[in-house]
């Protein structure tokens, strides 16, 4: 089965101009704040992980049509859907029908403070050395990944200088599909402008993105 | 995408949001009546954004590191040590990396693949940080993007997009302006904009701050 995102959004043409906003203006409808707080604390319930929830929302068909937070609802009630914690009728209905299912957690108000200062860090242990270094020209991966993936499509194929290693992280393709974390080294690779968008690349443009090890070939 | 709502008439956006209104008070009775969600949780996450973490964090972290060179060193090499030592840390800042625009350098940070960013320094993203159009432009076009924001710079600058496909988070260090010597911690903080941690701006020249 290929796997779709409609997310993977760098270097796509016809998108329009930026509009920028004041810096306090963070929603645009009253129901926002509450989707947002809603994913908030249904993450924190435990019943997925992080990338779990980038994968859900990222291969929703409709991806490019909703606005963001639009995104984030549709999101939360697939994952609530397809774990059979909330069911169609129920959110047609507006009230619970049937029994709750177990969640991991349920975040108390007096304990989001603490929730939000510990954060979910992703550095875990290495199980081995790290097969590259600062200064190591590398290839990026060519085959798009039929599974959620972070490497970028317009990152894929491409050459570019591991500049920092970040240690060694929870790896995202396998978190997102319930592998467990799988923690592999993690490296911030560099690419000239002209190695992603041939020669009429923007004058002097560097764009680094932060792979693990999986996405990365040594290059001559 | 998030043009959304603007494709629309007055009328059909009312009726609309009425219906994402009723759609999202749904969902938070359901999970609140299966005992999945403590719905005052719901209003301390809400608030702690709103009024709590946001842009002004960020702004304290830079200024400290314009006048104090331990801290701007501690930062560049230990960005998330040096944060926490001013309180900030935690969801979406786990692993933070600092990078400082110089006179040959300008770093702009984008997320290509959804909207990741340092929540405990900047807050929530703003809505165009999270559309397709900064998404798609700031790794190939980040002139134009800055062209956006009323931004220009000199040719010969390198501009070094952070495209965040990881859990690291960026902040930029903008340049601290010029004829500021004179000015407190607390009053060059009040030059430091968001869009300037971000890379779409520049720090506010003393005058018009």
């Amino acid at each position: 089965m290929t796997y779709a995102s409609h997310a993977d959004l760098g270097g796509q043409p016809g998108h329009g101009s930026v509009q920028p906003e004041p810096e306090g203006e963070l929603f645009h409808a009253a129901w926002e704040p509450r989707a947002l707080a809603l994913t908030l604390a249904m993450g924190a319930a435990g019943s997925w992980n992080i990338d779990m929830s980038r994968s859900a929302r990222e291969t929703l068909p409709d991806y490019a049509a909703l606005s963001y937070y639009q995104v984030w609802l549709a999101a939360l009630e697939k994952l609530l859907a397809e774990r059979r914690l909330v069911s169609a009728d129920e959110l047609r209905a507006g009230r619970a029908l049937h029994p709750p299912a177990p969640v991991p957690r349920v975040l108390a108000a007096d304990a989001v403070a603490a929730a939000l200062a510990k954060g979910s860090p992703t550095q875990r242990p290495a199980i081995a050395p790290a097969r590259f270094a600062t200064g190591q020209k590398v290839r990026t991966r060519a085959d798009p990944a039929p599974h959620h993936s972070r490497l970028p499509g317009y990152a894929h194929n491409k050459r570019g200088v591991i500049e920092h290693v970040h240690g060694a992280h929870v790896f995202a393709d396998a978190h997102a599909q319930g592998l467990g974390e799988q923690p592999q080294w993690l490296y911030t690779v560099v690419f000239d402008g002209t190695e992603l968008w041939g020669a009429d690349a923007a004058p002097g443009l560097k764009v680094a993105i932060d792979a693990w090890e999986p996405y990365l070939e040594a290059a001559p | 995408m998030d043009e959304h709502h603007h494709d629309h008439d007055h009328d059909h956006e009312h009726s609309e949001l009425s219906e994402m209104d009723l759609r999202v008070r749904a969902l938070e009775t359901v999970l609140t009546q299966k005992g999945y969600i403590d719905p005052a949780a719901l209003d301390v996450l809400i608030d702690t954004y709103q009024t709590k973490i946001g842009p002004r964090n960020g702004a304290r972290v830079v200024a400290r590191a314009w006048v104090d060179p331990a801290f701007r060193d501690w930062l560049l090499r230990d960005a998330s040590a040096a944060i926490a030592s001013l309180g900030y840390r935690g969801r979406q800042g786990e692993h933070m990396v600092a990078v400082p625009n110089t006179a040959t350098r300008h770093n702009m940070v984008v997320c290509t693949l959804c909207s990741c960013y340092p929540w405990p320094v900047l807050g929530l993203p703003p809505t165009w940080y999270k559309s397709a159009p900064y998404r798609s432009r700031a790794v190939k076009d980040p002139r134009g993007v800055l062209a956006d924001f009323g931004v220009s710079l000199p040719e010969p600058t390198e501009i070094r997009v952070w495209d965040s496909t990881a859990e690291v988070r960026y902040l930029v260090i903008p340049q601290r302006p010029a004829g500021t010597d004179a000015l407190s911690e607390e009053q060059l903080a009040a030059l430091v904009t968001r869009d300037s941690m971000i890379g779409t701006g520049l720090a506010l020249a003393p005058a018009s701050a």
